[in-house]
């Protein structure tokens, strides 16, 4: 028990450390777009693929199920608010931490076993300004983008299936997603995929920046990365859904 | 012991201790640094000498003892204090520590580009003529991974002196060189440092390559320095310590062996290495 609260106390210390940081990083706008281009980017591929297939397959299971109720029409509801609200931003940051977050911590955890942190702080210059903070920043905008174009495709999946294949009317799927849902639909999912960019980008620099010098260590805080980025993803997700009620 | 004597004093290691968990590194260490001199730090591999390093660094504190460098106790400093300090220092590590998503210019200018606001032109102009002194001009464009180990170290030694630091530290500077590598290496040591004026320590245990450029020389075991003086005085040095490491001998006082039990009783008392009893 006392190790987990002091593992918390030194997760919420570094998150104030890397804050402060983010203030000198933003001067050089350069490092931050270069990391939305590595850990926004460089996941399109797969985001946009999860996306599709996550939306096809609520075509499917939706149609059925609201067969049953012979509300069919209700797919387009069905599937933006459950988008929206919590598959688009919880799978987008579960497959962000797989992707992007184990690429932060071990490409800090390696530049922490090549001494290139050390060589940087005996250059006098702070590597929670240089390499973490641009990597936080990046990874934090990074994710509310990857989750809009993750819920596009996935409207995109779910009408293609719906529509195309299981007979619901094109039509009446947009108007009722139009008419149902509204701003604070958007902006929940908008707010849960920032904190979920927060929750994991910090994981990921937290378990890279403290990894132990080794192979053995860069392994371990890759894993810890995903772990954790996956349990505290969950359960913040928990803790939204209810604040937003 | 008597301290070098010529130059002021750049660096004061006044009765250090230091611990490394329950391991005690330095237990009453002393050594001085004279201004414009190579001051070679040798001893046996685990006697602390990257340690030290680290503590003039402001990289680890001592528990007891004083750490003065360039006029400035090191522990005393705050933060933005040792910034100032380590500006005026530079280092070479062991692997060179070159940051692996920047070219040869970019390592060598980032220095530069984070303490000084110098125009391009400028810039560029200064870091040309640094990788000039080490040799590898031409380089400027390849990455860190397409560099040999010798000119990995290299560029890192032209990322050192890039700020025209008054004390440079090396890290076993000559690990893993072939012999040309390491000659030039040795050979850019020495004129670096009576071309830039500057001070230099050589942490290294390659004693007759690092005592033929140094100027006095420490040698460190059992956490404190046991002999110091010109190579010339620790070559001639009567003491067994002193005579096994200079010469190399296997049989001496620094032990082989890692401290451990009968040998005959260890392949016989039928434990495996997990400490299990084998059947």
């Amino acid at each position: 028990m006392t190790a987990a609260l002091r593992h918390i106390g030194a997760v919420a210390i570094f998150l104030v450390r890397v804050l402060a940081a983010c203030l000198p990083a933003l001067r050089r706008p350069g490092l931050i777009v270069r990391q939305i281009y590595n850990s926004g980017a460089r996941s399109l591929i797969i985001i946009m693929l999860c996306g599709l297939v996550v939306g096809m397959i609520m075509g499917l299971a939706f149609s059925d199920m609201l067969a049953r109720f012979g509300s069919e029409s209700a797919l387009g509801i069905a599937a933006g608010l459950a988008l929206l609200k919590e598959l688009g931003p919880v799978l987008t940051a579960l497959l962000f931490a797989g992707r992007a977050g184990t690429s932060l911590a071990s490409e800090i955890g390696l530049m922490r076993a090549t001494d290139q942190l050390t060589a940087m702080q005996v250059m006098a210059v702070d590597p929670l300004r240089y390499v973490v903070a641009p990597r936080f920043l990046g990874g934090v905008l990074a994710m509310p983008l990857l989750a809009c174009i993750f819920n596009i495709l996935g409207l995109f999946g779910a009408q293609l299936i719906g529509v195309s294949m299981m007979g619901v009317d094109g039509g009446t799927f947009w108007s009722q997603m139009q008419n149902q849902i509204d701003v604070g639909d958007v902006n929940e999912g908008l707010v849960k995929s920032l904190v979920f960019g927060v929750v994991c980008t910090l994981m990921a620099v937290f378990h890279g920046y403290h990894a132990e010098p080794t192979a053995e260590g860069v392994g371990l805080a890759t894993t810890r990365t995903v772990i954790s980025s996956s349990v505290l993803v969950l359960l913040f997700d928990y803790m939204l859904t209810a604040a937003f009620l | 012991m008597v301290a070098p004597a010529d130059g002021s004093a750049v660096v004061e290691v006044r009765g250090v201790r230091y611990s490394a968990g329950p391991r005690l590194i330095f237990d009453g260490l002393d050594v001085t640094v004279r201004q414009g001199s190579i001051t070679a730090v040798m001893g046996p591999s685990g006697t602390g000498k990257t340690t030290l390093l680290r503590l003039l660094t402001g990289q680890a504190f001592a528990s007891a003892g004083s750490v003065r460098v360039l006029g400035q106790d090191v522990a005393a400093l705050r933060s933005s204090a040792l910034f100032g300090l380590r500006r005026r220092m530079g280092m070479l590590f062991q692997n060179g520590a070159l940051l692996t998503d920047l070219n040869v210019f970019e390592n060598v200018a980032f220095p530069v580009r984070e303490h000084a606001r110098l125009p391009e032109p400028v810039l560029r102009r200064l870091v040309l003529m640094k990788l000039e002194a080490v040799g590898l001009r031409g380089a400027e464009k390849l990455m860190p991974q397409e560099l040999s180990g010798g000119m990995a170290r290299r560029v890192a030694l032209a990322r050192a002196i890039v700020m025209d630091p008054e004390l440079l530290v090396y890290d076993e500077p000559f690990v893993g060189l072939d012999p040309v590598s390491m000659g030039v290496v040795l050979r850019l040591i020495r004129h670096l440092n009576d071309a830039l004026g500057i001070t230099s320590i050589v942490v290294s245990h390659d004693v007759a390559e690092v005592g033929s450029i140094a100027d006095y020389s420490y040698l460190l075991a059992g956490g404190r320095a046991v002999a110091h003086g010109t190579t010339a005085e620790l070559n001639a040095s009567a003491d067994p310590m002193v005579r096994q490491f200079m010469q190399g001998h296997s049989d001496g006082p620094v032990p082989f062996h890692y401290p451990a039990g009968s040998y005959v009783d260890s392949l016989l008392d039928g434990t495996d290495l997990s400490g299990k009893v084998a059947r």
